[in-house]
């Protein structure tokens, strides 16, 4: 009898890390493919090379988590056929398409747990794209991996949780935080003040972070709009709108973002079915409490099946491994399984309260103006797709990038796809929802032309 | 004036390469984009406007941080350690500006 390939965990984020201890604890030797060099994924995402920073340091207060989960994925070893470095770029007929370093290999697998992490959501402002802007994970990987600051005085400007966490750790590391320029209103934070009984550190955490920096010297201005960036070659200044005037204020680096965006072409490619979720104002792949997909024997766990940040991904990641068990006819524990989705049901109720109190600037879209930049690949400015929109009839994101190119360029949407799917919806006055979503075409991220052709693993597998 | 500014591994062990051929040193650790940004201000310029840029994202997500090797290779830059002798090119012949 042919043996059973291995199941395959994409991503070594905190759910691909407790997906695959779970599975390893079963007696499985999970493949598990990470873009990543080492594992922690971008929450607690480690150095190339030590800089004399403890995990405290880089951390704050998530490092004993941080630590907790590297150690224990360092110590799964060989129990894992682990590939860093490595992007998965195709998914078909039970077989992965990965490249490292060059050369793309194929393999099958069996059961297959998506843990693809999350990006930040952007809305296009005018000066996005000049050197000195980064999204708020950008700016957090530049101090937190690289020991880098993307200026001496930085702005950060958007909306989330990450805003105020980004901002307080750069304070933290002596750069100058010039200000903390929030598109919510005042009165959206006392939404936190209901999720303070579900989430007492939390909540408590994120306002001490807000009063430090406003003691620290850092203004934090809620309710701002009309956010551009403006500089010769580089950011020199940010201007916004706020308390009914334009107020503007030199810098040399914005962090900016508007909460997060999972990643789910790979689920795409697996066939998942899609279905629109309000809060993440996303399609998102469709689950069950355990993590199963729409396809049997795909499970998604973590950010890129929706937002909710690490812990929640811990617990998924576990869960969904849990079903891949239960499935596969292995031993498992379904209490446990049932403590874990007990804790997913209360961080989900943390996270429609925060949602409420950092919401997305969604009216912003129909404000884009015509002359910036929609989608910084091709470099399509919003106008552009508002002419197309026009003169075409479209109500369709995928019409909409075929006569445009917005989403078909180098980033494949990531970037652009969510202001389109706005700018569609707020000209074309139909639901954010009701403007369909970009799909997935492989390979997902640029590959070399000669890694096209993998090398095919299962006809070298000493199982066949 | 340099876009990035390096708070920790300062001491650590020296890698050079250059930038459109001018010598430059980065540090064991460094990104490419790291690397060069501690330089420069920009990583290279788009296709279309000739716009300077110097990534986004800095998780391998956007694209935006591309950059080519003297021999024709290209790396995204966020994500690629700096090597000893890498010959980065941020300014192509032929191209906008």
């Amino acid at each position: 009898m042919r043996e059973r390939p291995p199941p395959l965990i994409v991503g070594a984020g905190p759910a691909g890390i407790r997906a695959a201890i779970t599975l390893v604890a079963a007696g499985l030797r999970p493949v598990v493919v990470d873009e990543g060099h080492a594992c922690g994924g971008q929450i607690y995402r480690q150095p190339l090379a030590a800089d004399k920073r403890d995990d405290r340091a880089r951390y704050g207060s998530e490092a004993a988590k941080a630590s907790r989960l590297h150690r224990a994925f360092a110590a799964l070893g060989s129990d894992i056929d682990y590939r860093p470095n490595t992007l998965l770029w195709n998914l078909r007929d039970g077989a992965a398409d990965v490249l490292r370093d060059g050369t793309s290999r194929r393999f099958a697998y069996d059961g297959l747990i998506l843990a693809t992490g999350a990006t930040d959501r952007v809305l296009p402002i005018p000066g996005w794209t000049l050197p000195g802007v980064f999204t708020l994970g950008g700016a957090q990987i530049a101090l937190k991996a690289q020991g880098c600051a993307i200026g001496r005085r930085v702005v950060f400007a958007g909306a989330g949780p990450l805003l105020y966490l980004v901002a307080w750790q750069y304070m933290k590391a002596g750069v100058d935080v010039a200000a903390v320029l929030d598109a919510a209103p005042l009165p959206a934070k006392l939404n936190l003040l209901r999720a303070l009984p579900l989430a007492p550190g939390i909540v408590l955490r994120g306002l001490r972070m807000a009063a430090e920096l406003a003691f620290g010297g850092t203004r934090v201005q809620f309710g701002v709009s009309g956010l551009r960036i403006e500089g010769e070659g580089r950011v020199a200044r940010i201007v916004y709108h706020a308390g009914g005037r334009e107020r503007a204020m030199a810098c040399d680096g914005v962090g900016y973002g508007l909460n997060l965006r999972s990643e789910t072409q790979a689920a795409d490619l697996a066939g998942c079915a899609f279905r629109f979720d309000p809060r993440d104002r996303a399609h998102l792949p469709e689950r069950d409490a355990a993590g199963r997909s729409s396809v049997a024997g795909v499970y998604l766990a973590g950010d890129g099946a929706r937002i909710a940040g690490a812990d929640a991904a811990e617990a998924a990641g576990e869960r969904a491994a849990l079903a891949l068990l239960e499935d596969r006819g292995l031993p498992h524990d379904p209490a446990r399984a049932a403590d874990l989705e007990h804790v997913l049901a209360r961080i989900d109720r943390l996270r429609d309260l925060l949602e409420a109190a950092f919401p997305f600037p969604s009216h912003g879209a129909g404000d884009i103006a015509d002359d910036t930049l929609l989608c910084r690949c091709e470099e399509i400015r919003a106008g552009d797709a508002r002419r197309a929109i026009a003169r075409f009839s479209l109500t369709e994101m995928n019409r909409l990038k075929a006569v445009t190119r917005i989403g078909m360029g180098r980033c494949q949407g990531r970037m652009c796809g969510a202001a389109a799917a706005e700018l569609l919806a707020a000209q074309t006055r139909r639901d954010i929802g009701a403007v369909g979503r970009l799909r997935a075409q492989a390979p997902i991220k640029p590959i070399p032309l000669a890694a096209g052709l993998s090398i095919d693993e299962r006809q070298h597998d000493p199982a066949h | 004036m340099p876009l990035l500014h390096r708070l920790v591994r300062t001491d650590s062990a020296v890698i050079r390469f250059t930038i459109d051929g001018t010598p430059c040193q980065g540090h064991a650790g460094d990104t490419v984009l790291t690397a060069v940004l501690c330089h420069a201000e920009r990583l290279r310029r788009s296709e279309f406007t000739g716009s300077p840029r110097a990534g986004f994202c800095q998780m391998g997500a956007c694209q935006d941080c591309w950059v080519q090797l003297d021999s024709g290779e290209r790396l995204r830059a966020c994500t690629t350690p700096l090597a000893e002798g890498m010959h980065i090119i941020t300014q192509r012949r032929g191209s906008h500006a």
